[in-house]
Order: C-alpha cells, then structure tokens, then sequence
C-alpha cells in the first residue's frame, strides 16, 4: 500500500471515529450546548482539555520552535504549562462554583456592569479570533502536504468536520470528540518520538533519552548537539540568546495568559462539582505533560538527525556536505511546499547548512570554499518530517497527519464554540435581547457557531500577514486584558467595576500599542524590533507581562478611590469562596 | 456556619495557594531562570541542572503541586466542614 493511500486510510478513520461520537451525544439544550450539562467526569475532562489546549502550534510548531530556539525555547515548555498551575490555584475552583456558563458572564456579574461585560467580550472574541484561524491554518499545512489536496479543498474538508461536530453537538459533543482527539494526538506524537528515541539513543523513553550517553561515545546527547552545531557557527543548544528578564517576561505572559484564555476556563464549566474542577486541573496538565516532556527531548533529537544528515562528513572536505542530488526523499516533498528551500549559493551541488549571521565562522567557511547557508528550514516542518528524517515505517508517518489534524481541529472547536457562546448568550441574550427563549438561543448559538466556523475558513485561506504573529501576542493580550479582572474578581472584595474596566483597558491598550509600534500590524512598525530599541530589553512577546501589572495597578487604584461594590456583590464573592453547593453551571 | 469560620477558612486557603504557587515559582522562575546558571554546575539525569528544570523539571514540579493542592485543599474543604461531598 502506499503512502498516501494509507494516510487516507487512518485520516478517515479518525474522522469517521470523531462523527461517529457527535452523532451519539447531541446537545439538547442550551445547558449541553454550552458547558455539556455539567456532568462530565474529571478524568474525560482533563484528556478534553488537554486535547482543547494542545493547538497545532503545541503539535506541530513547537518542537521545531525549541529544536532551533534551544534554551530560549524553554519559555513555551515553561509558559503554557505553568498558566495551569494559575489556573487550577486562582481561577478554576472558583468560577466552577460561580456555575454560569461563560468568561464574560462572570466578569459581568461580579462587576455588576453590562460595559464590563462588553469589555470582556470584545478582549475574547479578538483572542479568540487570531487562535482559530491559525488552527485553520495548521490543517491547511497538514492536507496539503500528506493528502496532497489543495489548501482550499483541505480547509474546506476540515471545516466541515468541525460544523458538524461543534454546531451539532455543542460543548457535549466537542467534550467528548476532544478525548477520542486527544489519543490520536498523543499517540501520534509519542510513537514516533519512542522510535527516534530508541535508534538515537538505544534508550524507549524520550524524557530519558534526552539527557542519555550516545551508544559507542563518550558524550550525551545535548554535549553532542552543543558540539556539531557550534562547529557549524551556530549559538550553542543549551545558550539562549534572549536577556534573562525577556525569558521571565515572556513566560509570565505566556503563564498569565494561558490562564486567562477563555475556551480553556470555560472547560472547567463542565465538570460537576467545585473539587471537580481542581482535580480535572490536575489529570488536564498530566496529559499535557506527557506531551510538553516529549517535545524537547524530539527537539533536540531531530536537530541532531539533521545536521547528520546534511553533513555526514567533515567540514573541510567538499565532499563532508550533502550532494543536492542525493538529497533524501523527505527533502523534496517538503521543498513542494516551500517550507524548505535551497539556493545553491556557491555552485557546487552540494548543501551547506551552517549559521552565517556569525562573521568568525562566516569567514572560516569561505576557506572551505561556501558562499553563505544555502537551506532555510522552517521550523514548522521538523515535527512532520521527523518520522521520515529517522525513516520509520509509513503507518508512522500517517499516525503523524492523523494526530496534526486532531490537535488543531479539537482547538479550533473549542475556540468557535467560545466564540459562539459571547455572541448568543454575552451578547444577545444578557445585553441586546434578554427576551430570548432557550430554544431561540440554541439556535443562535449554533448559527454564529457556523459564521464562525466560515469565517476562520477564509482567514486560514487568506492568512492576513500578521495571522501567525497576532496568535503569539492573543497571550500577552489575554494576560494583560482578562485574567487580572477574573483574578481581582474572585480574591479582592474591593474591586470594583470601574477599577476592572480602567485596569483591561489599560493593559489591552498598552500591550497592543507595543506590538503595534514594535512589529507594525496594519502598518509600517514605528521602532525598529531589536532587543536595544525595546523598553528594558523586553520583547514585544514578553509585554504582556509589563501590560499585566500596569492592570493591576490601574485596577487597585482606580477602585481605591471609587464607590465600593455594593453588598449583593460582596456576597456573591464570598459564596464564591465557599466551595459547598455549586449547582449545574446554568444561564442565570 | 459563620462568618469567622469562612474567614478563618478563607485565610487557610490562601495560605494553601501561597505555598503551592512558592514550588510553581522556585521551580520555573528560580530554577529555569534565575538560578539556571548556578544550576547548570550539576547535572540531573544527563542535563545541566538549570537546563533540565527549564525543559522538563518545571513541568514535573507543576504537576506534583496541583497534586498536592487537589489532595490538602480537600482536606482543607472537610475540616472546616464547606466540603462538596
């Protein structure tokens, strides 16, 4: 059988899996569509959100992202897996007990204030927005290269998928796709990892492997990866090139707004009780985890395998570099995408891969007779590659565009059912027309679910330039924006509504004008993006940590000097403290 | 039920989370970044220490606090009787 017809056969058979559960566990009401009646098991939950979470960017970016970053790739490991801890610790238990069914329900409540809540909304639906289209995106990617159909046909195929399951099973049938999706996804992540693990290192478990001794030398894996890529003048894998105060800004902001992004709180609305929630917490990072340990120990190993590869010999002799013709099949499939390129820069039919910006090396390798690095290897393509880098079998390459597509459909539905709740239950129902019926909102819900989904599709098909950007920043947005709000919200009965929408306003406005000014989105950018020009080195990314405190501190004062909330909501805070007696998450 | 049960409580509670979020923020913020270099002198499981806690460590630490904060904020919900059970 080849290749693709296999890749067919197991993509479809995820796909008839995924239908097959949103046929048995259609929503009902508005209660299933949006929180999935309340009574999922933690356990189901956490794989939920865990698949929920899991983006494509976590799939098939990041390994790639830390095997080129090296240290500072830390930041995405440390950063999306420490928001949880936040999470679990500061946000979970108590919205659970709050029991409404969305992020600007709770925001609107508890500051007694539709311009509150409107705030909310409008921070969610950008957040939101920026993340789905790029899962369009990754599906794009993933159709495109294993199924070799067009990008339009594969968006079109994977949002038709997610229409069928989202808008007809709502959160009840989103929960339960997300943990089927969660075992393709991890599956496929780990066996490959297992196999190149094993013929790298002699050692089954990634985790291990990472720090393991090379069979037959005398050095580990990261001295040996330090040691070719360094030859090769490239910054040492274990040295980061970011300040030490950018990698702390961008990991609280990354932590911070992991936390504060609403299609994950709003998972922990399902579960049915406040202790629920924290232990769902828990089994949602162990799964996480089982996939956030692998991807440095893939990181490093897949870097190692291709410097192997493009330069099997030494440097010194012409013949220590891969002949262009010789190239292995991986490299040309991906060269048909463009994700991959190869200029031959100084003629001789051979590919020099080597780290040019450093003009020591730079020099010592025009004595060898190379004219400049001749490959651009997009980061996004090692975790794909990687199964045919280490030429393991086919199922495993097809496991591979299986678990892609898992990763980003299960986010992007989490993410359009968010959306679909702001706009028929924050917007409709509680702000512009509160005479509507259940039923009616039902509907609603599931056709701005399906706008939603339409228009992800073209934003995946028209990726406006800054798409791939924006979707780094929507967690210095979301850390800067919502989670002070929610935060102050529950732990501080003094804050007020004025206090809350001073403090996101303040720190939605900063946070954006620096990204703005720094990497010009709609525009020409006003600074140059280099670590000199920032304010006290701190990258655009990283800001939201900056953005966070400016919100609390605009927050805490501003509310000093206002009215203090009224009574009603100062017991609505303190119930919210006391985990006894959280019903079902209902509408009002 | 009373308010300076809830009081008493609530202050316990926040002593919970002060703890856990210690570990969380020794383990990312101290180990990974910090102290990385320092760290680096030692070595765990084959990687320099500092590196290890920034790509792996942080993660199990994570883990192990929201273990311990499911399993003693529990504890903590039944002694002043405000369980969910």
């Amino acid at each position: 059988m080849t290749l693709q017809t296999l890749t067919y056969l197991v993509v479809g058979a995820s796909f008839a899996l995924y239908i097959a559960i949103a046929l048995r566990t259609r929503a009902a009401s508005t209660g299933d569509f949006y929180v999935a009646g309340g009574g999922v098991h933690p356990i189901a939950n956490g794989m939920a959100t865990a698949a929920d979470w899991m983006s494509a960017a976590s799939f098939i970016s990041m390994a790639g992202l830390i095997a080129f970053l090296g240290y500072d790739g830390s930041v995405y490991l440390m950063g999306w897996t420490g928001g949880y801890v936040l999470l679990a610790l500061l946000l979970a238990p108590y919205l659970r007990k709050f029991g409404k069914f969305t992020v600007p329900d709770f925001i609107g409540d508890r500051y007694d204030s539709s311009a509150a809540r409107l705030v909310a909304v409008l921070c969610l639906i950008f957040v939101s927005f920026t993340y789905v289209a790029g899962q369009m995106r990754g599906v794009g990617i993933v159709f495109s290269r294993f199924l070799e159909v067009d990008l339009g046909v594969g968006l079109v195929i994977g949002m038709a998928i997610v229409f069928f399951y989202a808008v007809l099973g709502g959160m009840k049938g989103i929960t339960y796709t997300q943990v089927a999706q969660y075992c393709v996804l991890i599956t496929a992540y780990t066996v490959p990892a297992i196999f190149i693990a094993l013929q790298v290192t002699g050692t089954p478990i990634p985790q291990l492997a990472f720090g393991a001794t090379l069979p037959g030398e005398s050095v580990t894996v990261l001295e040996k990866l330090d040691a070719v890529v360094t030859e090769l003048g490239f910054r040492a894998y274990t040295d980061g090139a970011k300040s030490t105060l950018d990698v702390f800004c961008v990991t609280a902001a990354l932590m911070a707004g992991t936390a504060g992004l609403p299609h994950v709180i709003v998972r922990f609305f399902t579960v049915p009780k406040v202790s629920d929630a924290r232990r769902s917490a828990f089994w949602a990072l162990a799964f996480i985890a089982v996939l956030y340990t692998t991807a440095p120990a893939v990181g490093a190993l897949a870097r190692l395998n291709l410097h192997a590869t493009l330069q099997p010999g030494p440097l010194t002799e012409p013949a220590g570099s891969l002949a262009y013709a010789e190239r292995p099949g991986w490299m040309k499939t991906w060269e048909a995408t463009g994700l991959l390129r190869f200029e031959d820069k100084n003629g001789d039919g051979r590919i020099q891969y080597y780290g040019d910006a450093d003009p020591a090396f730079s020099a010592q390798a025009e004595t060898y007779g190379w004219a400049g690095n001749e490959l651009t290897v997009d980061p996004d393509i090692l975790v794909l590659a990687n199964p045919e880098i280490a030429q393991l079998p086919d199922w495993v390459i097809a496991l591979i565009a299986a678990g892609g597509i898992a990763a980003a459909l299960s986010t992007a539905a989490g993410l359009l059912l968010v959306i679909s709740s702001a706009v028929s239950h924050d917007l409709l129902r509680r702000t512009f027309v509160p005479e509507l019926t259940d039923k009616q909102e039902l509907r609603a819900g599931r056709l701005a679910a399906a706008g939603a989904i339409v228009l992800a599709g073209y934003l995946g098909y028209n990726p406006p330039g800054f798409v791939a950007q924006v979707v780094a920043f929507a967690f210095g947005l979301a850390a800067a924006s919502l989670f002070p709000a929610l935060l102050l919200g529950i732990f501080s009965l003094r804050m007020n509504a004025a206090g809350a929408i001073s403090g996101m306003l303040t720190g939605l406005l900063f946070t954006l004008s620096y990204i703005v000014a720094f990497k010009g989105v709609f525009m020409a950018p006003l600074f140059p993006n280099t670590a000199e020009a920032w304010l006290l080195g701190i990258s655009p990314e990283g800001i939201g940590a900056v953005g966070m405190v400016l919100n609390f501190t605009v927050a805490l004062t501003v509310s000093a000097f206002t009215a203090p909330p009224s009574p009603a909501t100062r017991a609505l805070v303190e119930n919210l403290r006391i985990p006894r007696g959280a019903g079902d998450a209902k509408a009002h | 039920m009373n308010d300076s049960s809830h009081r008493a409580y609530w202050r316990a509670n926040l002593a919970l989370i002060a703890r856990c979020l210690g570990l969380w923020f020794i383990a990312s913020f101290g180990g990974g970044i910090m102290f990385r270099d320092a760290l680096d002198a030692f070595t765990i499981l084959g990687v320099p220490a500092g590196f290890w806690f920034a790509q792996q460590g942080a993660i199990w630490v994570f883990l192990a606090v929201l273990a311990y904060y499911g399993w003693a904020s529990h504890r903590l919900d039944q002694k002043f009787d405000v369980d969910d059970d």
